[in-house]
């Protein structure tokens, strides 16, 4: 296997080597920061490894997809919500609320790589038959012709069922972040002296009673709660 | 030549694992779901692998999906966690116990 690796050329054994460093550095720095934003910050660096072996592969749309919609997006709305809630305090790592919980892991994380390691050393992986799809490079078309071509044609049905995906996801993201109206129930927390004039109830708990917003759900509702979270993935 | 797809097997099974390890040992919600993130790159590493050790283009259809469901997963899932917030004022995985019996 090392023979494999070093047949390979020099500047490609450097890029996996270098991009595999940066990505299980990254991956380490998620787990072990006690800040949220370092770990967020450790995530783009492990996302941008990542890309950089999708580009090592051929696939170069899918690489342009990964910045963009990773580290452009989907990070970005992390740190927004970890500024957001202000949880960005440091999280005491040491206390450990399940006794044994930390070896056990370790334990089960050992027994899994051993055994892919050894599944790897043993075994061909790459059997099965083809799918229907086409070849990466067919008809030495470049990488987002063929894969524009898989998802518009074999793929179109899917891809029409991610804008539906997508817009249930935004419709969801706004209707949770929505700060609920004065006067609308939190029912876990509503005081029962102020559970006021019962209203006939017509269709479940979404009445719209007019008690005072003083009343109604207090603790961490701060003020400046806000209104879009959710809209930007 | 290029690198063997081994090794890049191996690679996405290291990061897999470390983002599970991350989720069993975090206890902050949104750490948890970058680690859930760390998991999904690692399938998403295996799966453009086997697209070019098989030479077929579907691998990275499905990766293409992925990053789509992905994106919806994160959307939801940290309006979730907002709304938890709002009402607990805390994002440690072990202060959401109102279903505890």
């Amino acid at each position: 296997m090392s023979g494999a690796m070093l047949a390979a050329t020099v500047p490609d054994s450097l890029t996996f080597a270098i991009s595999a460093a940066v990505i299980l550095a990254g991956a380490f720095g998620v787990i072990t920061s006690r800040n949220a934003v370092h770990a967020a910050l450790s995530l783009v660096m492990t996302l941008f490894g990542v890309a950089v072996l999708f580009i090592e592969q051929q696939a170069s749309f899918l690489a342009a997809v990964q910045i963009i919609v990773y580290a452009g997006a989907i990070v970005v709305l992390f740190l927004f919500v970890i500024m957001f809630l202000g949880v960005d305090r440091r999280e005491n790592v040491a206390e450990e609320p399940l006794r044994g919980q930390r070896p056990l892991a370790l334990l089960l994380v050992a027994v899994a790589i051993g055994g892919v390691i050894a599944l790897e050393v043993s075994a061909h992986w790459a059997t099965g038959a083809h799918a229907v799809a086409g070849s990466t490079t067919a008809g030495h078309h470049s990488n987002v012709y063929v894969l524009g071509k898989a998802v518009f044609t074999t793929y179109l049905f899917a891809f029409e069922a991610t804008a539906a995906l997508l817009v249930i996801a935004v419709v969801g993201a706004v209707v949770l972040a929505k700060r609920p109206r004065a006067g609308e129930s939190q029912d876990e927390e509503r005081p029962e002296e102020s559970a006021g004039p019962q209203e006939p109830v017509v269709g479940g708990s979404s009445v719209d009673d007019e008690r005072p917003a003083a009343l109604v759900g207090g603790g961490a509702s701060s003020s400046g709660a806000a209104e879009d979270d959710g809209g930007g993935g | 030549m290029s690198i063997p797809g081994e090794w890049y097997l191996i690679l996405a099974a290291a990061l897999f694992i470390l983002g599970a390890l991350g989720l069993l040992v975090r206890r902050n919600v949104l750490v948890m779901f970058m680690c859930i993130e760390l998991m999904l790159n690692a399938a998403n590493l295996t799966f453009v692998t086997y697209s070019r050790m098989l030479g077929d283009i579907g691998g990275q259809v499905v990766v293409f999906f992925v990053l789509v469901v992905a994106a919806a997963e994160v959307v939801v899932g940290l309006g979730i966690v907002v709304a938890i917030f709002r009402r607990r004022a805390s994002s440690s995985a072990d202060d959401l116990n109102a279903l505890k019996g």
